[in-house]
């Protein structure tokens, strides 16, 4: 355990980019996941194939497989499409930009269906009384839809986000300096790998302990007009 | 080399190589590969969830019933594996345990413990049987009250209430979490690539850095994948029609 308290600061540094990670990922995915709702529910035929064949290719590929793929064929594509157009220069997708992406895509897939679900639980009348009211789609958006849509949506958001921290572990394998990475370099130079990787296990239970509470909270304020048995 | 020599294949290689962005020739020649690669994660997937499953069955009926010493127990073993990464439980029993000389002692070293074949599937058994205890464990809870007072009114035994009323139905209503949870395990075997097995995506990694590519073997990997996960999308359709068909909207009037 001395061992763990001597390089404490490497392993906090190293929660901290898993955790700007996380939450990065988690706005990609929600606002993916927004955008993959709508296009679900529109009237547009293209929309809803689109969004569909997006939710079927994130279910029948790992997130590590995609994320290897961003970061080694994305770089590489990227720059080959720059140097045939001569649109940009060469770019460089580090780590961090590779994680949030392939995971935000992943969990706007899962997002899609959460918001899915949550609009469909609003009744229709609702917002038509909203359109009746002469309201805009923004203004029915913000005032009718959104409100009720978080709280139908918060047990699978909440499930999302727990399944997200998780998946955050993977981009140590693509070499960003995260947690894990931190942990196991650390662990492999005092020779205790255990210990270090018990560690992270700790941690890792704690971000979804704390993520808990944060989220029984908001529960708590979107379902304040709901009667509960 | 004369025009007249080139085969067909010689121009497919050339074309693969020079013209097309993805070079297919190059992976149709490691195909075997892949399909090794295949076999394996299908082997370690679904023997973690023959195990991962014979173990959640006794835990989620201690879970269900609140048993008084195992409830806990179980309750911190499920918690523990539901709250933390894959990864990082299989880099603890991998890397972890060479760190205590008792383990690297024991006569469990030579053949387990210092195998990275053997600590994926332990990791991953134990992985899966705490998520299907879980839901396994709410199936159960959601019984209908009238089944088990007609099974209790019929004179039957905990024991056999158990074996032909309870764990009957809850199967069927858990067999819909059941299909993610292989899904989900199957994407999660990709952890194995990273403790030096080839997997699917470990021949992928394989390829691309023995040629120097940077997508060809991930896009094939992505494929076998997708392959997989339509496959068991389609073996748990036909299995739910076929074990969910008494809950099915009937569509035809027969008359």
């Amino acid at each position: 355990m001395d061992s763990v308290w001597e390089y404490r600061n490497l392993l906090l540094a190293g929660t901290a980019v898993t955790v700007q990670l996380a939450l990065a990922s988690l706005a990609f995915s929600v606002l993916l996941g927004l955008v993959g709702a709508a296009a679900k529910l529109a009237a547009n035929p293209v929309s809803q194939k689109i969004a569909g064949a997006y939710t079927t290719l994130v279910r029948g590929v790992p997130d590590l497989v995609l994320m290897m793929l961003l970061f080694y064929g994305g770089q590489q594509i990227a720059n080959d499409l720059g140097s045939m157009t001569g649109w940009w220069d060469y770019v460089e997708i580090n780590q961090f930009i590779a994680g949030v992406w392939s995971i935000g895509f992943v969990f706007g897939a899962y997002m899609t269906e959460t918001f899915r679900g949550a609009i469909l639980a609003i009744p229709r009348g609702q917002i038509e009384a909203g359109i009746a009211c002469g309201m805009t789609p923004f203004l029915i958006f913000r005032r009718i839809t959104w409100p009720q849509m978080v709280r139908h949506a918060l047990p699978s958001f909440t499930n999302n986000w727990l399944v997200l921290i998780k998946a955050t572990a993977l981009v140590s394998v693509i070499g960003l300096h995260d947690l894990v990475w931190n942990a196991s370099t650390a662990g492999r130079s005092v020779r205790e790998p255990f210990t270090f990787m018990f560690a992270v296990l700790i941690i890792y239970l704690i971000l979804t302990a704390c993520s808990d509470v944060g989220l029984r909270w908001l529960d708590r304020r979107y379902n304040v007009g709901v009667d509960r048995a | 080399m004369a025009e007249t020599d080139r085969t067909f294949f010689d121009y497919l290689v050339y074309v693969s190589e020079n013209h097309s962005p993805l070079d297919f020739m190059l992976v149709a020649d490691h195909i075997d590969k892949f399909f090794y690669g295949t076999l394996l994660t299908i082997e370690i997937t679904l023997l973690a969830l023959l195990i991962g499953g014979v173990m959640a069955i006794p835990l989620a009926i201690a879970r269900a019933y609140r048993h008084r010493w195992w409830n806990g127990p179980i309750f911190g073993f499920t918690y523990f594996f539901r709250g933390t990464p894959l990864l990082v439980q299989t880099y603890l029993v991998y890397y972890g345990l060479a760190q205590f000389d008792f383990v690297r002692e024991s006569f469990l070293w030579g053949p387990i413990l210092s195998s990275p074949w053997w600590c994926a599937l332990i990791t991953f058994s134990l992985n899966t049987a705490a998520y299907t205890t879980e839901f396994l464990r709410g199936a159960i809870e959601n019984t209908a009250k009238g089944e088990i007072e007609a099974a209790r009114a019929c004179g039957m035994s905990p024991a056999r209430m158990m074996r032909r009323i309870v764990l009957p139905s809850a199967f069927r209503r858990a067999l819909p979490a059941y299909s993610n949870e292989v899904i989900f395990m199957l994407h999660s075997s990709v952890v194995l690539s990273t403790i030096t097995l080839q997997d699917i995506l470990g021949v992928g990694r394989w390829l691309n850095g023995r040629y120097y590519l940077a997508y060809e073997g991930f896009i094939t990997a992505m494929l076998f994948y997708m392959a997989l996960v339509f496959i068991i999308s389609r073996g748990f359709r036909i299995w739910e029609q076929h074990w969910l068909g008494h809950l099915r909207a009937r569509t035809t009037v027969e008359g």
